[in-house]
């Protein structure tokens, strides 16, 4: 049974350090659906950041399932690397590669795996580039960039490979004040476009703006979901509302 | 004064004009910097395949035990041989290591020079490969991350993302294994191996002067590694400035 509205869907995902003394994720059941955006919240070490990096089995879950496009992506003998190219991940710190300019960053992996021409890949990059404004940084290093660029440069660097879902760990949480703005903005354009998005953030002001959908995670467990109007005006579950409080 | 300048022209003919013997110190030389060069490039090489094993090793202990079968089994060996490797020939002198190669590994063969290479490469091996595991560890793991996250399986990160950081990154310290490794040969003579140190001391065997030909040797060492030290210096600004 496939259900083509649904992109990825989780089935008691489980995440256990130590045997079982450490429950960073304990049975999560998610569904996402194409062209919605998630936003997850909750506070630190409640398995937000874990969640998100299991997606993609950045971290490898102890057990559980994660359907993507109808493939159950934990199953050791399913090839994960085909699956990654499908889901673009912007980090909390950037990860751009230090020895490859803007373009190079941008186009290493298309030609690489997509076996897109060099020509492609830099029509493509360009068009992405121009898009967020930075067309004229597209040989500068990483290092000549401010963190705000970088953010940017990241996020584009993932649409090279088209992909079918955008996660986002914690975009903003390294970067100075004054350039939160700008890569909140890109990410909102993306939502905009229908783009599926998968955000662990603490910008509350984007998840009541631009989420479908907000989940609250607290101890590895789904607290509550709802749509921010929900969460946030009127949170059900004590922690929810305890947390809300504690930052608002 | 003239006296001394005398003398010294004297015991400078006496050391190296007569018979030829400058030559020997040339010979020396020569073999000094074969040894090093070609022990170098063994090395290099024992050293990257012992540091790809030991750290896709650590990098992948999770995935593979996941995954389990005849795989992990094999990574699991190929690691504790590694291991042993690195023990044994850090945990034993060069001079030693020699020795065996020339009198137990390689009793019949009397190619002093190609035993040398062989014994330094491997020895100098084990101290490379700890140059670049420590290269790929100081590697961000979020290098890695990105790397996979975009769809590249791990050798592919490894080949297009971290090696050529790691390169940079221990380029210099592998210049400088070189320079030690320039005077770490000095033992060759051990086993008869006529190397710049041996050179040195067969002339002083023969004229019965140790001060020139000792000095002499000393500062052709001196020189050669001086010259490396500042080529290694030259090259690490330039690494600097292609950052920029």
């Amino acid at each position: 049974m496939r259900d083509d509205s649904v992109i990825i869907k989780t089935l008691g995902l489980k995440k256990y350090y130590k045997g079982e003394s450490i429950k960073a994720l304990d049975d999560v059941n998610l569904e996402i659906k194409r062209g919605e955006v998630v936003v997850i919240i909750g506070p630190s070490g409640s398995g937000k950041s874990t969640y998100l990096r299991s997606l993609n089995l950045l971290e490898l879950p102890t057990d559980g399932a994660i359907i993507f496009n109808g493939v159950d992506v934990a199953d050791k003998n399913v090839d994960i690397n085909i699956h990654r190219q499908k889901m673009g991940m912007v980090f909390q710190h950037f990860n751009l590669f230090p020895h490859k300019t803007v373009l190079g960053n941008m186009t290493l992996a298309p030609m690489k795996l997509l076996k897109k021409t060099k020509e492609e890949a830099t029509e493509k990059a360009m068009t992405l580039l121009k898009r967020v404004g930075l067309e004229d940084r597209a040989d500068s290093y990483p290092s000549q960039l401010s963190g705000g660029q970088k953010q940017r440069i990241a996020i584009v660097r993932a649409l090279c490979m088209e992909p079918d879902v955008m996660l986002f760990d914690e975009p903003t949480s390294a970067l100075d004040p004054e350039m939160v703005g700008e890569v909140l903005e890109l990410m909102k354009q993306l939502a905009d476009e229908g783009m599926t998005m998968v955000v662990v953030t603490h910008e509350m002001g984007f998840a009541r703006e631009v989420a479908d959908r907000v989940i609250f995670m607290c101890d590895g467990k789904i607290a509550e979901e709802g749509t921010p109007e929900e969460i946030f005006s009127n949170p059900k579950n004590p922690r929810t509302k305890q947390f809300l409080d504690s930052i608002l | 004064m003239k006296e001394f300048f005398q003398d010294f022209k004297d015991e400078f003919i006496l050391n190296f004009v007569d018979g030829n013997m400058w030559k020997w110190l040339v010979d020396g030389l020569k073999n000094t910097l074969i040894i090093t060069l070609f022990s170098l490039i063994i090395g290099v090489a024992i050293g990257i395949v012992v540091a790809s094993i030991r750290s896709t090793f650590d990098k992948n202990r999770e995935v593979y035990k996941r995954r389990g079968g005849w795989f992990y089994y094999v990574q699991w060996c190929l690691n504790a041989l590694a291991q042993v490797y690195l023990t044994v020939i850090r945990g034993t002198p060069v001079v030693v290591q020699l020795l065996i190669a020339y009198f137990i590994i390689f009793a019949s063969s009397r190619n002093g020079v190609a035993i040398a290479v062989f014994a330094f490469g491997l020895n100098s091996g084990a101290y490379v490969a700890e140059i670049f595991r420590g290269g790929i560890m100081s590697i961000d793991n979020g290098q890695f991350e990105a790397g996979r996250s975009l769809g590249f399986n791990y050798f592919q990160t490894m080949i297009y993302i971290v090696i050529p950081q790691v390169i940079k990154a221990v380029l210099p310290t592998l210049c400088n294994e070189f320079i030690v490794l320039i005077k770490e040969t000095s033992v060759a003579g051990y086993v008869g191996i006529m190397d710049l140190t041996k050179a040195g001391e067969l002339i002083r065997g023969r004229t019965f002067s140790a001060f020139m030909p000792l000095i002499a040797v000393a500062l052709i060492y001196l020189v050669v590694v001086v010259v490396l030290t500042e080529l290694v210096k030259i090259l690490e600004r330039r690494l600097r400035v292609n950052e920029r």
